[in-house]
C-alpha cells in the first residue's frame, strides 16, 4: 500500500506523463482544472493511468469530485486494493 | 400426432462461398463550411478552445434541403463508379444512419429508387459504428453468395439533432455521406469482423428525450447528448484492445498495415488509441475530423476516401477500421484499400 506522499509522486510522473508539466508543481493543493489548466480528457488519461499505476477503481461519477490534487490522493489512499 | 421431415433437408441448394472486398469508394462533403468562430458565442468557447480538445479546425453542415438522401446520392455516384458497376447490378443497398428522420420507411429504399435499383434496401441503427456494421454484414451476403455487390452508405445530418448551447457537443457534429460498394472478389478483401455492444453504457449516448416523451411531455425538439469522459475511457481503454483483436483476427500485424483509420470522434482520442496500438509512427492515420468534423456512420468512409484521394494510402493496400459509439457499440476489421 503507497502512503501520501508515494501516491502524490506516483500522480506527479502520471500528470507529467500526460501533460509535460514538472512534477513539482503537481502538489496538493494544487486544482487540476483552474491551476494545472489540465482538460477534462487529460484528466480522464491521469485517471486511468493511477488506477493501473495504484490498482483503485475511480468510477466516472467520481472523477468530477476530484478538483484537486489532493482530492485525488485521498481518494486512491482509502481505495487501494 | 407426430410429424417427420421429408428428409430433404441436406438436399438444399446454397451457392458456393466466395470472397469479398470493397470494390469502391466515395465521399461527399455538403458545401457549407462551418468554422469554429461560427459555434464559439453559444456555448461561451473559443477556436483554440474547441481545437485542443477535438481536433476539429471546421466542419460542414447540410444546406436547407439538403437531405439524407441526397447526401447518400452524392457519395454513392464515384463509389459506383470506382467499382465499375452501374446501380442496377446492386442487390442490396445498406444505409446506416441516426439521422434519418423518419421512423419509417427506412431511408435505404428511398435511396436505391432515387440510385434506379429496386434491390433489398434496409437501415441499420448501430451510430457511429453503423458503417462497419454494414460492411460486416455486406461482406458476409457476398461470401454467402446472397448477393455480388452490395452498396453500404454511412450518412448522417446530426445538423439536425445537435445543441448548439450544449457544450459537449455543439462543435463535434456535423453532416455528410461515405459509401462503398462491396463485391463480390477472387481474393480476401474484408477480414473477420470483431464487433459487440455494451448496453450497461446505454445512457453515455443518446438522445436527449424518446418521442413519446418529446410528444406527450411536449418537450421541444431532442438532441444527441454525449458524456464525454464516460465516452473518452471506453473509446481509448475499451476500443484499442478490440482493434487489435480485428489485426489478430485478420493474421496481420500493425507492421503490415498501409492505413489505420478509427471512427472520426475525436483527435484526442484517435491519438491516444494509436498510442495505447503502438502502431508504427509512420502509419498514415485519418485525421479527416479537423476539416469534417464527427459525422458519426459517415465518418470511416469519408476519412478513407479522403486518404486515397490525396494519395496518402496505396490502393491494394490493408487498412485497420474501426468504429465505435451510441449503444454503446462496436464492430472492427481490416479491409483491402479499394
Amino acid at each position: 500500500m503507497a502512503d501520501q506522499q508515494e501516491i502524490l509522486s506516483g500522480l506527479a510522473e502520471i500528470v507529467n506523463e500526460e501533460t509535460g508539466l514538472d512534477p513539482a508543481e503537481v502538489q496538493m493543493d494544487k486544482s487540476f482544472t483552474d491551476d494545472l489548466d489540465i482538460d477534462s480528457l487529460s484528466m480522464m488519461t491521469i485517471v486511468v493511468n493511477a488506477e493501473e499505476k495504484f490498482g483503485v477503481r475511480i468510477p466516472d461519477d467520481e472523477v468530477k469530485n476530484l478538483t484537486t490534487v489532493g482530492d485525488a490522493v485521498t481518494y486512491i489512499q482509502n481505495n487501494q486494493g | 400426432m407426430t410429424v417427420t421431415p421429408k428428409g430433404l433437408a441436406g438436399e438444399l441448394r446454397t451457392p458456393p462461398v466466395a470472397h469479398a472486398r470493397i470494390s469502391g469508394i466515395g465521399g461527399y462533403r455538403p458545401r457549407r463550411v462551418v468554422p469554429n468562430a461560427e459555434l464559439v458565442d453559444r456555448i461561451d468557447s473559443s477556436d483554440e478552445w474547441i481545437r485542443e480538445r477535438s481536433g476539429i479546425i471546421e466542419r460542414r453542415f447540410a444546406g436547407e434541403g439538403e437531405s439524407v438522401i441526397d447526401m447518400s446520392e452524392f457519395a454513392t455516384t464515384p463509389a459506383l463508379e470506382m467499382a465499375g458497376i452501374t446501380a442496377d447490378q446492386l442487390d442490396a443497398v445498406i444505409v446506416a444512419t441516426v439521422s434519418w428522420p423518419y421512423q419509417t420507411p427506412a431511408a435505404a429504399p428511398m435511396l436505391a429508387e432515387r440510385l434506379g435499383s429496386k434491390a433489398a434496401a434496409f437501415d441499420i441503427s448501430a451510430a457511429c459504428a453503423g458503417y462497419c456494421h454494414g460492411i460486416a454484414l455486406a461482406g458476409d451476403m457476398v461470401r454467402a453468395g446472397t448477393a455480388q455487390h452490395v452498396l453500404v452508405v454511412g450518412v448522417e445530418r446530426l445538423s439536425d439533432f445537435t445543441s448548439l448551447d450544449d457544450r459537449g457537443t455543439a462543435f463535434i457534429f456535423a453532416d455528410g455521406a461515405g459509401a462503398a460498394v462491396v463485391s463480390r472478389s477472387e481474393t480476401p478483401g474484408i477480414g473477420p469482423t470483431v464487433w459487440g455492444s455494451d448496453g450497461a453504457q446505454w445512457p453515455a449516448i443518446s438522445q436527449t428525450e424518446s418521442w413519446i416523451d418529446v410528444h406527450e411531455k411536449n418537450l421541444g425538439w431532442p438532441h444527441i447528448g454525449m458524456a464525454g469522459q464516460t465516452v473518452f475511457r471506453w473509446a481509448v481503454w475499451g476500443m484499442a484492445p478490440v482493434a487489435q483483436q480485428a489485426l489478430d483476427a485478420a493474421g496481420v500485424t500493425a507492421d503490415q498495415l498501409d492505413a489505420f483509420v478509427p471512427h472520426q470522434a475525436n483527435v484526442r482520442i484517435i491519438d491516444a488509441m494509436a498510442k495505447k496500438l503502438d502502431l508504427p509512427a509512420d502509419l498514415p492515420i485519418a485525421r479527416d475530423i479537423a476539416y469534417t468534423g464527427n459525422t458519426s456512420a459517415a465518418s470511416v468512409p469519408l476519412a478513407m476516401e479522403r486518404m486515397i484521394r490525396h494519395g496518402e494510402i496505396p490502393r491494394g493496400g490493408l487498412a485497420l477500421q474501426i468504429g465505435f459509439g451510441a449503444g454503446l457499440s462496436f464492430a472492427a476489421q481490416v479491409v483491402v484499400i479499394p
